[in-house]
């Protein structure tokens, strides 16, 4: 079941079509030793589930947020979501296709082209020896967008100005930017093949803040020209405040709450997006007494059982020791804890 | 009162193939016995390589090339290395970004305390362990006791941290020197490293350099905080003044860029135009003036030393009735609308 009911409208009261559609989405990484080794040492495979029965719906020109502590699943996600990481089970719909699923080689090249991906690291993902212009041609080609080169060259000019870059700034090298120009540069990088669906995995984690505006301010006047759709992952809440609609709390790979985005932080509902919110240091320094967070991220090989948040929880009570909560619905968020009604 | 640390006109230079980079220029600030200053500014600022210079540390090529550093009073800028090398451990403590670096995998916990106790303080081994356990309790590691015979890997990212910050503060230094210490950190676990740090040292009296460019964590821990830009001092202040008086057009850009969670979510983050130079190209004048918008005649020409300003200081000329004065009128007006305090009168400007 998904975590939301049907296709709700939007604030201006306009439906939205549905664009990606993620269900029981499922993934367990095997970290056993080599058969022998476990044979000799006496022990039994290792499991370690980083992804374990998430459901979400991203509606079309919306950015969906994905928040929580390192490990807690995130960018496998998006590695699921953007077709570089086979999911153990569940399905990812965009657009009504299954990114999974068995289609022609046709269909799956049309698929490719309508999902991106930008990177936390605008170094590491732009190659160093081509020059800016060939890296977002590059697309463009393997694509058959654009046979002559000549328009190509001038697609390229236009991907570049659409980005706040100069058209000429194609004939130089990534290192010759700084890093939030090179970011521009992956951003229209992705854009050139036309996607309608974006996945940002920390696009702006290594960057300045004054950096960080631009950028994000990129990302959202993109959205509003181009219609685009985002998964948008990070674990800076005053980020994903500004740019997301909707909002989901991951928590060692389940979504422990689910909420429009303006619910979310005026009224969090779930004991752990209380503690993520109060953990933001914050430049306003009202005085507000920082509760501090008890306990680290447990070993994600052997979560605790129940509820897995519950060694840190503040108001945890007995049946969150043993069973996992299902959904409640609180408002207009979906909530996994057992504060909003007990297991039937 | 001696601080515990000054730096008075440091310049720090990279001599490469392409000619000397001034990475510093004329840095002068003040840190007291207990103060925490936060240093500020964007990647390539020159935060660090300050940090390096005060321990002496400075990767080679580079070098102090003029100023000076004093620890309590004590000039140390020009020691030989092996008095530096007694003085780091003992009188600065260190914490760097990754805890890993500062932590020797093959060696037991218990034992690298124990280490960088007895190399400073004349204890017996069973003394040292005795501190050690206690500096593991002091920052909050369960069953320090038994902790004490793991190895870092042992530790999760948030303890090793702690295990840095016990270490830093094993030999009670006069100065800790904390260089992004939360960043490789997970957010719920840099909150609690941050109130360590801050409780300890004041604890202690320890004077504090947190290096960061995390405005939220400066914000809550520093007493004052200093912004520097291409290497040279935009702003120093009471970081309160600082975060919501900036005095400085490069502080407020930057404090506006800054995403909060309060305010209109769905109002343009404020950004400021282009990006900060390269060390090999700063502009003349003011550095930062080919991005200000309340830039005048003399920015181009000549570089603003700092000026009082606010409750701190501000190296940009609107500060200096002298040159305030040449500003347009519609330049000063905007200034004053941005929370600039000018110290020329209203009205008193030339057109
Ligand atoms: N290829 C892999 N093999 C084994 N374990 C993996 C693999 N990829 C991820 N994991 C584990 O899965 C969990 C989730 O990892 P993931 O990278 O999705 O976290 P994340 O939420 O993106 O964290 P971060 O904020 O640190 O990027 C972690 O415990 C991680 O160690
Ligand atoms: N060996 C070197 N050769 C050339 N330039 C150098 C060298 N070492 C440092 N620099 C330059 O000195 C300047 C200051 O660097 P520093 O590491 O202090 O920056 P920072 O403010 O700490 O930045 P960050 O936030 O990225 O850590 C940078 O412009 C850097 O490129
Ligand atoms: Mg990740
Ligand atoms: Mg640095």
């Amino acid at each position: 079941m998904s975590m939301q009911g049907l296709a709700v409208a939007n604030e201006t009261g306009v439906e939205r079509k549905t664009l990606v559609e993620v269900e029981g989405l499922r993934r367990v990484f095997d970290l056993s030793k080599p058969w022998l080794n476990r044979m000799i040492e006496r022990e039994g495979r290792v499991f370690l589930t980083a992804v374990d029965g998430v459901d979400f719906s991203i509606r079309q020109g919306e950015t969906y947020a994905l928040v929580g502590e390192s490990g807690s699943g995130k960018s496998t996600i998006a590695k699921m979501a953007v077709g570089l990481l086979p999911p153990s089970a569940g399905s990812i719909a965009i657009d009504g296709a299954d990114v999974w699923g068995k289609k022609s080689p046709e269909a799956e090249r049309r698929m490719r082209r309508k999902i991106q991906m930008i990177f936390q690291d605008p170094f590491a993902s732009l190659n160093p020896r081509w020059r800016v212009g060939s890296i977002i041609a590059e697309p463009i080609k393997a694509f058959g967008l654009i046979d002559d080169p000549l328009d190509r060259a001038a697609r390229v000019g236009e991907l570049l100005s659409l980005v706040g870059l100069d058209p000429r700034d194609g004939q130089k090298f990534p290192h010759e930017f700084s890093g939030g120009q090179r970011q521009r540069i992956a951003i229209a990088r992705a854009l050139a093949s036309e996607p309608n669906f974006i996945v940002c995995d920390e696009p702006t984690s290594a960057l300045d803040v004054s950096v960080q505006a631009q950028v994000l301010n990129l990302l959202r006047d993109l959205q509003e020209r181009l219609g685009l759709t985002y998964l948008f992952i990070s674990h800076n809440l005053a980020v994903v405040r500004h740019v997301a609609t909707r909002v989901g709390v991951l928590y060692l790979g389940r979504l422990v709450e689910e909420a429009p985005a303006r619910e979310l932080f005026a009224a969090p509902q779930h004991p752990y997006t209380k503690m993520l919110l109060e953990a933001v240091p914050d430049i306003e320094m009202e005085g507000k007494d920082r509760q501090s967070i008890a306990g680290e991220i447990p070993n994600p090989i052997t979560p605790p059982a129940g509820c897995h948040f519950h060694p840190r929880c503040p108001v945890r009570r007995p049946e969150c020791d043993v069973e996992t909560p299902p959904p409640h619905r609180v408002g207009d968020a979906t909530v996994r804890c057992h504060l909003f009604g007990s297991a039937s | 009162m001696t601080p515990a640390l000054s730096v008075r006109n440091l310049r720090i230079e990279i001599p490469t193939r392409r000619g000397v980079l001034t990475a510093i220029d004329d840095l002068s600030f003040d840190i007291a016995p207990g103060e925490v200053l936060g240093m500020v500014g964007e990647s390539g600022a020159g935060k660090s390589i300050t940090g390096s210079a005060v321990i002496g540390l400075l990767e080679p090529p580079g070098r102090v090339a003029g100023g000076e550093i004093h620890l309590a009073g004590e000039r140390i800028d020009h020691l030989p290395p092996e008095r530096m090398r007694h003085i780091r451990g003992k009188r600065i403590g260190m914490i760097f970004q990754d805890p890993l670096t500062s932590l020797n995998p093959l060696y037991r916990i218990g034992d690298q305390l124990v280490e960088t106790i007895m190399t400073h303080q004349r204890m017996t081994t069973a003394e040292a362990r005795d501190k050690a356990q206690r500096l593991l309790e002091e920052v909050g590691i369960p069953a320090a006791k038994t902790r004490l015979s793991s190895y870092p890997h042992q530790f999760s990212g948030g303890m090793r941290q702690r295990v840095v910050i016990a270490l830093a503060l094993a030999a009670d230094p006069e100065l800790v020197i904390a260089d992004e210490p939360t960043t490789a950190l997970d957010v719920s676990v840099q909150a609690q490293i941050i109130a360590l740090l801050k409780r300890l040292c004041a604890e202690r009296g320890a004077a504090v350099m947190l290096i960061t460019h995390d405005m939220g964590v400066i914000a809550e821990t520093a007493d004052r905080v200093c912004v520097l830009y291409a290497g040279r001092l935009a702003e120093l202040g009471p970081v309160r003044d600082v975060v919501k008086h900036p005095q400085h057009p490069y502080t407020i850009g930057l404090m506006s860029a800054i995403p909060s969670l309060t305010g209109d979510p769905d109002e343009a983050l404020a950004q400021i135009p282009g990006s900060m130079p390269r060390l090999g190209a700063i502009p003349a004048g003011c550095a930062f003036n080919p991005r200000c918008g309340y830039r005048f005649d003399p920015c181009t020409v000549e570089r603003p030393p700092p000026y009082d300003a606010g409750a701190g200081e501000a190296a940009c000329f609107l500060h200096a009735p002298a040159f305030a004065r040449q500003a347009p009128a519609e330049t000063l007006r905007q200034a004053d609308a941005a929370g600039i305090q000018l110290s020329i009168p209203n009205g008193e400007a030339a057109r």
